[in-house]
């Protein structure tokens, strides 16, 4: 009993703020402007705009989730293959960014990638040609590559250095190779953490609207766009409701295969 | 026991939360202002709170289309809101809004210019809703070292020279409104034909533009990041005076002429602090004190006398002579089924 009355304001706080605005959502994505039952908001996802801003959305999130893999994965092993003291600090440096505001992050690259902004500016002083990228897909993939890499780290990082020296050392000893040991021993073990740091990428990245209106000038137009612009400007609710119900499906199928790839439950996030 | 305590909770809960709302019951005067982002002197908030001893509790919004729903809604309960033209006939027509007492506003009637309320009939045809604060105008912004020739026309945005130095206004009528005005349309069009072939137009325009922003247009202009962009008159004064190599002009074809103005929502609590808040704002005074900062033209002809700069005066950006100009029109609201329409067509450009 006594455990239940402390859990009452967390229960208090999910059904205020998780299930009721959940609900919510789905009221408006299944209803019209009349308050009548419809599926037309979510069918809404099939017109050419929709779908291409959804494929897009989808595009750019596995490319960033590819690259923020590629980066984190090796990272990773460096990181835990050094000494306590060295690694805290070294993940602190990663994590120091994260102290400030993503919005102030993302600012920050629109200065420094401008046609007239930082980068370039040095790069014309010590005359090389300068680099456009602003408001191009390639500055999303940057912004999101950015903003979520430390999310792949820290599941990997965590999942590599809970594996057991000894049984890497076992490996060894029975004759396998560096490589082999990495192939069966090293990756197999750091799946879970692999697994959880795609589902912290691949998420926020396909529902983001600011890194794209920032980055990428409003010139392309992602799902997350579409939806936020039903609720600021067009005053649609039904359909941004609607369309959010379509990339809910979305993240719970990537969760699903989290949840099955997981079976231990060790995809622990942090 | 267990269900006994949950209950108390959630009643001390909302106990809490209701007693928030009431808090401004007794005693303190408040008064609640939604307005545009960076449209006015802080300093005048200052003085307003000195001199009525009114707490002023100031929200900021960037587009009519983010501050109407939350008006709507009733979300924010606001006591003075500072819509534009078009906004201000469809908050009229869905019953938002209530009748200014113009009693209570003497400022209003003595400061500000009469020509001005003559084109506020065309969204407040009686004159009873509304106070103008800010006019002006929309043209093009554009860079004498980047640019050449001199520019007159809308067209220029549609020139490949100027591939990448566009910027283009991210706002629904805005963008249509460059558009339709190019193709000798009326800005306010709700025929098919001329909208698709404005859609048409925006379309094969989107390749050349470096960004579709709003308040950017004026940072991106001033540090030389772009060579052309779509802006607003008022702050063409103040890009100039930060960069020098900055024109601004109307283009021929015609333009958006409009007006801001504040109104008093339906559900405001504090009307009488509205009420002396709208008539601050209309005192000479103060509204030079705005125009100096903001550098928005103002209706207020009182506050315009008071200018010392006689170039500020006789500025043809600030107070262009608009018999001048052909084909200028006001925004008017387009119905529902006329705001989908657009919405649509510039989903359609966008997601090119």
């Amino acid at each position: 009993m006594n455990k239940k009355i402390l859990s009452a304001p967390y229960l208090l706080w999910s059904v205020v703020f998780i299930i009721i605005p959940l609900l919510m959502v789905f009221y408006y994505g299944l209803t019209d402007k009349s308050g009548a039952f419809t599926l037309e908001n979510i069918l809404a996802i099939a017109t050419v705009e929709h779908s291409k801003a959804l494929w897009l959305a989808i595009k750019l999130s596995i490319e960033s989730t590819i690259i923020c893999l590629i980066l984190a994965y090796p990272l990773s092993m460096i990181l835990a293959k050094l000494n306590v003291n060295q690694h805290s600090f070294i993940v602190f440096i990663f994590i120091l960014p994260m102290w400030m505001n993503f919005l102030l992050r993302t600012l920050a690259w629109q200065t420094l990638l401008e046609k007239t902004g930082v980068i370039n500016s040095i790069l014309k002083t010590i005359g090389l040609p300068g680099i456009n990228i602003i408001n191009t897909s390639g500055a999303i993939i940057l912004g999101m590559v950015y903003n979520f890499l430390p999310f792949m780290v820290l599941p990997i990082y965590n999942s590599l250095s809970k594996i057991d020296k000894n049984v890497i050392n076992a490996a060894r000893d029975l004759g396998a190779n560096g490589f082999q040991t990495f192939l069966k021993i090293m990756l197999p073990l750091s799946t879970p953490g692999i697994i959880s740091g795609i589902t912290m990428v691949f998420v926020p990245a396909l529902t983001t609207f600011v890194i794209s209106t920032l980055l990428g000038g409003s010139k392309i137009l992602l799902i997350g766009n579409v939806i936020e612009q039903e609720f600021t400007q067009t005053g649609n609710w039904h359909l941004g409701s609607g369309l959010s119900i379509v990339l809910m499906i979305f993240i719970i199928v990537n969760m699903l295969i989290t949840a099955i790839t997981d079976k231990d439950g060790e995809g622990t996030m942090l | 026991m267990k269900k006994v305590i949950a209950v108390l909770l959630m009643a001390s809960m909302c106990m809490a939360t209701l007693m928030g709302c009431g808090a401004n019951g007794g005693g303190k005067q408040e008064v609640y202002v939604y307005n545009w982002g960076e449209y006015i002197d802080p300093e005048v908030l200052n003085q307003f709170e000195e001199e009525t001893g009114i707490k002023v509790i100031y929200d900021e919004f960037e587009t009519n289309e983010i501050m109407y729903p939350k008006v709507e809604a009733g979300a924010a309960v606001y006591d003075v809101v500072c819509p534009s033209d078009y906004m201000i006939s469809k908050m009229i027509e869905n019953d938002l809004l209530q009748k200014i007492n113009f009693d209570n506003i003497p400022n209003a009637k003595a400061n500000i210019g009469a020509q001005y309320y003559e084109t506020a009939k065309e969204y407040d045809p009686t004159n009873e809703y509304s106070v103008p604060y800010c006019w002006g105008t929309v043209g093009i912004l554009y860079n004498k070292t980047m640019v050449d020739e001199p520019i007159d026309s809308w067209s220029v945005l549609w020139d490949e020279k100027y591939k990448d130095n566009i910027l283009m206004q991210d706002s629904v009528r805005d963008a249509f409104m460059v558009a339709l005005k190019l193709n000798g349309n009326s800005m306010n069009s709700l025929d098919e034909a001329e909208l698709n072939a404005a859609k048409d137009l925006l379309i094969e325009q989107k390749p050349l533009v470096q960004a579709y922003v709003i308040d950017q247009v004026r940072d991106k202009m001033i540090g030389d990041e772009a060579a052309i962009g779509v802006i607003y008159s008022g702050e063409a004064i103040y890009t100039q005076r930060e960069n020098e190599n900055l024109e601004y002009v109307i283009p021929k074809e015609g333009t958006n002429v409009w007006i801001d103005s504040w109104v008093i929502p339906k559900n405001a609590k504090n009307v009488e602090c509205a009420e002396k808040f709208i008539d601050f704002m209309c005192r000479d005074d103060i509204a030079l004190k705005n125009f100096e900062y903001i550098t928005y033209s103002t209706p207020n002809d009182a506050a315009k006398a008071l200018i010392e700069d006689e170039d500020i005066r006789n500025s043809e950006i600030a107070f262009p002579d608009l018999t001048k100009y052909n084909n200028l029109e006001t925004y008017v609201y387009l119905g529902e089924d006329g705001d989908a329409l657009y919405n649509e067509l510039w989903k359609e450009v966008k997601s090119k």
